[in-house]
């Protein structure tokens, strides 16, 4: 029998991530799935990033994780999306060639000291005394570990539709989970059904090109690493087109013949990413959809058509997608389909993503509810780490709203529960401002570093940024301007003879760094790229400050943990609805009882209130 | 950590009124008002001052950090009980940079983070929080049920809706969202904002309700002004001669019309001024006239009121019985009309008060003030383009969080709910 600190099931975005951070964090850790060649595949559309889920890749890549790095090593077509907003909106995204990505992701694994992939099938789990100490293999062998992090996707009674046609499957051409969805329901944990959908591809060399427009990337592309600054394969462009009545006629006509509007399906999809029937059934009066074309590897014909996910029958899908502008002629490699998947509630999660009620089990990707690679791969982080601090003996980390991302959306899930795929958007960060991609290294480089999951080599580099920004801001603070010259340099300022430091000015709408460094020459020492990062800083400085109090206030009552078995029911003065809402959710911290819905400050007291009697009789 | 501030006594009437100021700001707040501050413990009378008005005359008492109720550093403000004078003061509070009024319970709970309560006091608590939050339960129905909810929801709905717009665009960049969101935006926040504005006047129909109205009586000397004001009130208040000019200053007679507080204002006789002393009374008569929340024109047969009447201001001829005239007449010798003139002040003000706003609360002007000032922040961020769209949004963020403190809740799922029914999002 063999024996690991940490055992990941499943090899897709959480689970590679799981099982790089936890052998990261010296933890031995072996990963168990299906095929090891399936590593890293790409379920669905051949891109990384984009608004609220560039911003995740960022932090995983700070926390020095796979995502960042495998994705520009696999990048035929970077953008920058929001390059003309502010900062804290821009979000990098990149179109993967899938071959590559799977490729770089793979190397990146088998380089990792610490981790051995086991080709099989987990069925069961190992139980100790409660607390969950391996796993066994579908061939009967037994595998011990102190944690193991379960993340199998859509594998959970996977069950695929193709118009009335539906047949059992994890995805397309994989074989569903069923022995271990039995067991997980055995467990009694609570399950949810959901559905997503994906379009069908096409092959590119019978899409007339030439009559479409086409999208090429940026000029000058943005990397998700902060080690890489240029990408490594040949870039390439997307084309775009459009539906039009006649689509939307065939569509409408056939709809009883889709597996959704054919009533086949129970689980909840996505609002955010409806199949094309949805979006022509609840937008009627819109005559026309935008489809984008992207390729999905620079040696392989197939085209993905991002925008026309579908549950129709194979022969509508044909007609429909054949009505399209430059696809008359396009053959179909694989029909569009729809998936429902069992799901578990994430509030039967700590912040850890350990199951409350089963310790040592660890749950991350879209089991927990969520969807796409970036969501998954930064649960896979936060759970990798955490599992090997648990099978050391060590405090667990948990993300807080205020400094990620990665926080916010562990804090959605495990205190409100979802219901429909959860999707990482910026809007759900009310720390936005200071959440950036463009700061993601300085927000959790340093704490990376401390916990153990990030290389000396990222260290160093982080070192010497870090130190180069904060001789940066020196000079940028001592540099001082009277706001006669500053209206000499054409920067407009109040003339309250209030003197002003070049960082206050650059906070300025229209104050570029150039002309500070015109005015004052020593601030030439500062290098383009820091100069950009301290001016991205300043933009906000204000704001955030304003935010401060909010954040504190946030910060005090994430240090008032409530600890396990705190009985939410025995709470006096609280009406019955509240008190059931506490005790479904559990919230482990003051602060996120204060996010369950419907809380009142009187009850937060009353919960601060037993917490300090509780301390008092601890120490007493 | 902010500081906050509460009236810490019941609210309405009383002799003395507490005002509590906690946490590191709480003493540079006060001294702020009251220039200088006694010794920690020690009570001391200080004028309170805003800009060169005296607020108040105040019992200050400070607290040092580490040997306060709460734990962090306090000031009280023995105010008197005047709900006016509350009013101002919190007002002036609330202005100050890095204070905002406490949520309930706020007190009690930094005491209790900074471990100022012992055991038997925690214990007890459970009972205090009981009746608070019955009383917050109640409050908050009343208000829910009632007509706040429902206007504060109207406003959120909007202002939600302006935000998702904007959040579309940001977090939907790359697909089909309208592009040009701006005028729907500024049209949403500029719909809020005036009705946020109308509402923070009718806040003050709100306060005339409960603090009572005033309602000035103008006119030539003689044209029986002070007889009218007596026959109003049933005593001799103002002293009457037939020697024009005889009220010198503003004289004040607190009446009940019709179940509203009011209080009639008798002016000095609007004339040039003979002597000084009559034109100083000139002058503050017009300033009160015009202060006041109606204005009672009564003139001789040929007067031109002196200062333009406004809205429902009346017009009525005097000296009824000397010969009548047409529309409202009254005579305060024999008190001919005078029933007529009492039930029209009376509709008047009674219109006032039902179209009083529902908010009537110095926490409602705070919100109200707070969201408008967010959302002109947001509106010109907007105007100032698109590559700044996230602080418009983060203006909106906070006008919806100070409405929130009126209502409860917002929060991002209202957000993607109206985004996701409103664009087709998806690609
Ligand atoms: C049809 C479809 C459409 C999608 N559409 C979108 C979309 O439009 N937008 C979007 O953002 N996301 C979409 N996704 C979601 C995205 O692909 C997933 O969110 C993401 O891949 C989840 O990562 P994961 O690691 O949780 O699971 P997966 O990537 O699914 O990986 C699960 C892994 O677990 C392994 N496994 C399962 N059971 C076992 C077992 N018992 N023993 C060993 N190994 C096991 C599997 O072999 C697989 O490697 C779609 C997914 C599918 C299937």
């Amino acid at each position: 029998m063999k024996h690991f600190d940490v055992i990941v099931v499943g090899g897709g975005h959480a689970g590679t991530e799981a099982a790089h951070a936890a052998a990261r964090m010296g933890a031995r850790t072996a990963l168990v799935t299906l095929r090891a060649a399936a590593i890293g595949v790409m379920s669905c559309n051949p891109a990384i990033g984009g608004l609220g889920k560039g911003h995740l890749v960022r932090e995983i890549d700070a926390l020095d994780g796979v995502m960042g790095q495998a994705a520009d090593r696999a990048g035929i077509q970077f953008r920058l999306l929001n390059r003309k907003k502010g900062p804290a909106v821009q979000g990098p995204r990149a179109q993967a060639d899938r071959t590559l990505y799977c490729r770089a992701v793979q190397a990146m694994l088998s380089a990792q000291p610490n981790l051995t992939i086991i080709e099989g099938e987990a069925t069961d789990f190992i139980v100790n005394a409660g607390r969950i100490g391996g796993v066994i293999l579908g061939d009967g062998a037994q595998i011990t570990a102190e944690a193991v992090i379960l993340t199998s996707g859509t594998f959970l009674r996977g069950l695929i539709h193709i118009g009335d046609r539906r047949s059992e499957g994890g995805r397309m051409g994989d074989r569903p989970s069923v022995p271990l969805a039995k067991r997980i329901e055995a467990m009694g944990l609570p399950l949810g059904r959901l559905k997503t959908g994906t379009p069908p591809r096409l092959d590119g060399r019978t899409i007339n090109w030439d009559i479409l427009e086409s999208q090429p990337g940026d000029d000058d592309p943005v990397m998700f690493s902060f080690v890489n600054s240029a990408p490594f394969v040949r870039q390439v462009s997307c084309g775009i087109t459009h539906t039009n009545e006649r689509t939307h006629d065939i569509i409408r006509e056939n709809l009883s013949r889709s597996a959704m509007y054919g009533g086949y399906i129970e689980g909840v999809g996505p609002r955010y990413c409806p199949s094309i029937e949805d979006k022509i059934v609840r937008f009627a009066d819109k005559t026309s959809h935008q489809v984008f074309l992207e390729p999905e590897g620079l040696d392989d014909p197939t085209v993905y058509p991002n925008g026309i996910s579908t549950s129709l029958p194979e022969d509508v899908q044909a007609d429909y997608v054949r009505s399209i502008r430059g696809l008359e002629n396009v053959r179909i490699l694989q029909p569009g389909y729809a998936i429902e998947y069992d799901f578990v509630d994430p509030r039967a999660l700590r912040p850890t993503l350990e199951l409350r009620d089963r310790p040592g089990l660890y749950l991350a990707g879209q089991i927990n509810g969520t969807t796409g690679y970036e969501e998954a791969g930064a649960q896979g982080l936060v759970a990798g780490v955490n599992a090997a601090l648990s099978a050391r003996g060590a405090e667990p980390v948990i993300f807080s709203r205020r400094t990620s991302y990665i926080g916010v959306m562990i804090d959605d899930l495990v205190t409100r529960g979802v219901s429909e795929p959860y999707r990482m958007f910026t809007s759900r960060a009310e720390f936005r401002l200071s959440l950036r991609a463009d700061n993601a290294d300085q927000r959790l480089t340093g704490i990376g570093r401390a916990l153990g999951c990030v290389s000396d080599q990222r260290a160093d580099l982080f070192a010497q940024k870090m130190s180069a920004l904060e001789a940066g801001r020196s000079l940028l603070d001592s540099a001082q301007f009277t706001p006669k010259e500053a209206m000499a340099r054409g920067i407009r300022v109040n003339q309250d003879g209030m003197r002003r430091s070049a960082f206050a000015l650059l906070s300025f709408p229209d104050v570029r760094f150039a002309q500070l460094r015109d005015a004052a020459p020593e601030l030439a020492a500062i290098a383009p790229e820091i100069a950009e990062q301290l001016a991205r800083d300043a933009l906000y400085a204000n704001y955030i400050e304003r935010q401060n109090d909010e954040a504190q206030a946030i910060e005090r009552d994430e240090n008032w943990a409530i600890p396990d078995g705190f009985d939410f029911a025995a709470l006096q003065g609280l009406s019955n609805e509240l008190r059931g809402k506490l005790a479904r959710s559990q919230p482990q911290t003051l602060a996120q009882a204060g996010r369950v819905d419907g809380i009142t400050p009187a009850a937060l007291t009353l919960i601060l209130a037993k917490l300090r009697q509780q301390q008092r009789a601890r120490s007493a | 950590m902010d500081t906050i501030f509460a009236l810490a006594s019941a609210r309405g009437k009383a002799g003395v009124s507490v005002i509590r100021l906690s946490g590191s700001g709480a003493w540079a707040a006060v001294r702020s008002l009251a220039g200088s501050l006694p010794e920690p413990r020690v009570a001391g009378l200080r004028k309170l001052w805003l800009a060169d008005d005296v607020l108040d005359e105040a019992v200050v008492i400070c607290f040092a950090a580490g040997a306060s109720f709460t734990g962090e550093e306090v000031a009280e403000l023995h105010v008197h009980g005047a709900v006016a004078t509350v009013s101002a003061v919190l007002r002036a509070l609330g202005a100050l940079p890095g204070l905002r009024l406490a949520e309930p319970g706020e007190f009690t709970r930094r005491a209790l983070e900074q471990g100022r309560l012992d055991l038997a006091q925690v214990e007890g608590l459970a009972d205090l929080i009981e009746a608070e939050t019955e009383a917050q339960r109640k409050q908050a129905l009343r208000v829910l049920s009632g007509a706040l909810g429902r206007v504060v929801d109207g406003w959120r709905a909007d202002l939600v809706r302006a935000a998702a717009l904007l959040e579309a665009t940001i977090d939907f960049a790359d697909e089909d969202v309208p592009v040009d969101v701006v005028p729907e935006v500024l049209a949403l926040i500029d719909g809020v904002a005036t009705s946020l504005r109308d509402e923070m006047r009718r806040l003050g129909a709100a306060e005339r309700v409960r603090e009572g109205f005033e309602v000035a009586i103008l006119g030539r000397p003689n044209a029986g002004k002070s007889t009218l004001l007596n026959a109003l009130a049933g005593r001799e208040a103002a002293i009457t001669s037939d020697i024009a000019g005889t009220t010198r200053d503003v004289i004040e007679v607190r009446m009940d019309l019709g179940g509203l507080a009011v209080t009639v204002l008798d002016t000095a006789g609007l004339r040039e001024a003979q002597d000084m002393i009559e034109g100083i009374g000139i002058a503050r008569a017009l300033d009160r006239a015009r202060a006041a929340d109606l204005r009672v024109f009564l003139l001789d047969d040929e007067d031109v009121p002196l200062i333009a009447p406004e809205g429902d201001d009346l017009i009525v001829q005097g000296k009824a019985d000397l010969g009548g005239g047409v529309g409202l007449a009254v005579s305060g010798k024999t008190g001919e009309g005078i029933d007529r003139l009492v039930a029209e002040i009376t509709r008047i003000l009674s219109a006032r008060a039902a179209g009083a706003g529902v908010m009537t609360r110095e926490r409602h002007r705070f919100a109200l003030t707070r969201a408008v000032e967010a959302m002109e922040s947001a509106r010109s961020e907007v105007l100032k383009g698109a590559d700044r769209v996230e602080l418009a949004a983060e203006g909106l963020r906070s006008a919806i969080r100070a409405l929130e403190m009126l209502v409860g809740r917002v929060d991002v799922e209202h957000l993607l709910d109206e985004i996701f029914a409103s664009f087709c999002i998806g690609k």
